[in-house]
């Protein structure tokens, strides 16, 4: 349950008027700014040399992929698994009440 | 000999009862001084058994000192004062006397010198905690306390049989590498692996840890999970099924984190994933492993401790716990938002933050001892980490949306608190070498190499660039996701259901048969045995004497043939 004291803003309707990292023109920015990022991290690499502990570790911007896919591979993995476990929030609550309606019968 | 007096646990024992006992003014006082007295305690113990007692024919070794477990006695100090600090003057008393007799539980542990003391020190942590998620106050609290209680004393069982076994067959009670070889010492190890959430008994940490009040639950995140990290590292040093199933949790951990909704459930699956790092490490068992193990517990109870008070100071402020209810909280909690953050860096392992100097020492370890596919698996999971706690708690908390919402940043002490945790997380990834020299053995390790730094960067900043391309796939659902929990709370009641039904058919189907066969017969022998019956009746003394007279003569003309 909410607080009843939690201040509340009203928020404008022109999404180029809210809050400076919710506007759509800084969000453009932010990910260019992210982009550069990425990039300069790959790019770091040129100067270092890694040392490989099992062959594949070693290759250049390996970390990059192996970071990102594995990544990816778990998302997908946890959509796959939500379809299955996935409950509505009262789950064990109806649970408890069918239950106790039943002993209440018998 | 060093002599001493009492167990360093018994200062927060006192400290608890004097919570209870004191004035309200007084309160504070104590709540910041029992620990710090504690932590004075610690430092003063040189190593060795310190201090026996004869119990139940055995001589117990209440106080045994080491650098590890003086490194494990700190950190659980210096946790319940910061979380006493958190909930100085919001918490109820009756809460952080809870929460103090809990952490003086596990400082028994960190400190117990034989198998008998820790479990006594064990089982008095199992109480507390419990009485500290039951503080959350709500229905669901109550019952998520109960099957916390239960879980808690199947395993207390499970390691006493383990303990008792291991008295009665090998004679000794000294807490001793054990060779998985017997069934004590694999009771032992699962009495050990229930308290660290290990798989098939991982569910009630997530289910109950976030039930605690927003203060409760920032207690409850430091102590059971590293007290048995710790009772692993002294038992079951290098037993390589301790890699699996350290395996197994890390990934569990951010699976079901992705599928969460619950902010600080989030936050209580990743502490099954931390702790999984950690039982890699003491599976690997190398020096450096173990080195790794005993720095990521300190790390991890700080940054852990830090990201469930950011939690509690906005459930606290707005009453609100689900990703999809808040959102966009940084502009009015700023100090709150800050702190977040740095926990979700440090427990990514982000360079300059305390999670970065103390896991890679067990990934180092894994790859020195050419464990190839747990080296990739340690690394793919250190991405998952930056996926699961990393951004996805800050970014639902305190961005994605703008929920309108604008709350104010918690008291005083509440800030404080959330400072002093972020400071230490910063100041240790910066300065590695104030943690390095008071591990168990020699650190012989950089961190900060420029390769280490680059892979890092590239690993945690894609694994970030992953979270922003996938977050259409991540939308937070109202849900709960199923965990093994739901065998304990749907099936075996459900198993329970039928046998009993079966039970109360078997029930009547007997007294059936016995009302059609059984019943006449009955009848017969109860015409014939009650009072009143034929058999039942007393017969004048007469008729005796008739009888007698009967078999008299019987004897008689028999005896004359």
């Amino acid at each position: 349950m909410r607080k009843p004291d939690v201040p509340i803003a009203h928020l404008p309707d022109d999404p180029e008027l809210r809050a400076w990292l919710y506007r759509p023109s800084s969000i453009r920015k932010l990910w260019i700014g992210a982009g550069v990022v990425l990039a300069l991290t790959v790019i770091a690499q040129f100067g270092v040399h890694v040392h490989e502990h099992f062959i594949i570790d070693g290759w250049y911007g390996f970390s990059a992929i192996y970071g990102f896919i594995s990544c990816v591979a778990m998302v997908l993995f946890a959509k796959v698994l939500g379809y299955m476990l996935k409950r509505p929030e009262d789950y064990y609550d109806q649970i408890r009440i069918a239950d106790a309606a039943e002993d209440d019968d018998v | 000999m060093f002599e001493l007096a009492f167990p360093p646990a018994f200062i927060l024992i006192v400290g608890a009862l004097l919570i209870a006992l004191a004035r309200p003014g007084m309160r504070p006082v104590i709540v910041l001084l029992a620990p710090i007295a504690t932590v004075l305690a610690i430092w003063q113990l040189p190593d060795g058994v310190l201090m026996t007692a004869p119990f139940l024919g055995y001589q117990i070794e209440l106080v045994e000192a080491s650098g590890l477990r003086r490194l494990f006695g700190t950190i659980f100090a210096l946790m319940a004062l910061v979380g006493g600090l958190f909930g100085l003057k919001q918490a109820k008393w009756y809460e952080l006397a809870a929460g103090y007799a809990y952490a003086a539980g596990a400082i028994g542990v960190s400190f117990a010198g034989d198998l008998i003391t820790l479990f006594l020190f064990w089982e008095f942590m199992a109480i507390f905690s419990t009485v500290v998620v039951w503080c959350g106050a709500t229905a669901a609290a109550k019952r998520a306390g109960i099957r916390y209680a239960l879980m808690h004393l199947v395993g207390g069982i499970i390691l006493k049989i383990g303990i008792e076994g291991t008295m009665v067959h090998t004679g000794s009670i000294e807490i001793e590498a054990l060779a998985l070889t017997s069934f004590d010492s694999w009771m032992v190890l699962i009495g050990v692996l229930i308290n660290a959430a290990a798989p098939p008994f991982c569910a009630w940490l997530a289910d109950a840890y976030p039930e605690g009040s927003p203060f409760g639950t920032v207690f409850l995140s430091a102590f059971t999970t590293k007290t048995s990290v710790l009772a692993l590292m002294l038992l079951f040093p290098g037993e390589s099924v301790l890699i699996w199933v350290g395996m197994y949790m890390v990934f569990y951990g951010i699976i079901w984190a992705l599928l969460e909704n619950d902010i600080r459930r989030i936050l209580a699956y990743s502490i099954v994933n931390q702790v999984g790092f950690m039982v890699v490490g003491v599976g690997i068992g190398t020096e450096m492993a173990l080195n790794g193990v005993a720095a990521h517990a300190f790390a991890h109870i700080i940054y852990k401790g830090l990201l469930l008070m950011s939690a509690g100071a906005v459930i606290y402020q707005t009453g609100l716990r689900k990703c999809t209810d808040l959102g966009g909280l940084y502009q009015s909690m700023p100090i709150t938002a800050a702190c977040g953050i740095i926990g979700a860096l440090a427990i990514s392992s982000f360079p300059f933050t305390s999670g970065f100097i103390s896991k890679s020492l067990i990934s180092q370890s894994a790859a020195d001892a050419h464990l190839v596919w747990v080296w990739y698996g340690l690394t793919a999971a250190s991405a998952g980490v930056f996926l699961h706690a990393g951004i996805k708690f800050p970014w639902y908390v305190f961005f994605q949306k703008d929920s309108g919402l604008r709350p104010k940043d918690p008291p005083w002490n509440m800030r404080a608190a959330m400072i002093l945790f972020a400071a230490v997380c910063i100041i240790l990834g910066c300065f590695p070498q104030l943690l390095y020299q008071y591990l168990p053995y020699t650190v012989d390790y950089e961190p900060y190499t420029a390769a280490h730094l680059v892979t890092q960067f590239q690993l945690l900043l894609f694994s970030g660039l992953a979270f922003f391309v996938m977050l259409p796939m991540m939308k937070r659902t109202l849900t709960v996701s199923l965990d093994y929990d739901w065998f304990y709370r749907v099936m075996m009641i459900r198993v329970a259901r039928v046998l009993m039904a079966v039970w109360n058919q078997f029930v009547d189907l007997v007294a059936d048969v016995w009302g059609k066969t059984g019943g006449p017969v009955a009848e017969r022998m109860r015409s014939l045995h009650n009072p009143g019956g034929l058999l039942a009746q007393t017969w004048p003394t007469g008729s005796m004497t008739v009888w007698v007279v009967v078999i008299l003569v019987a004897v008689v003309v028999m005896a004359q043939r």
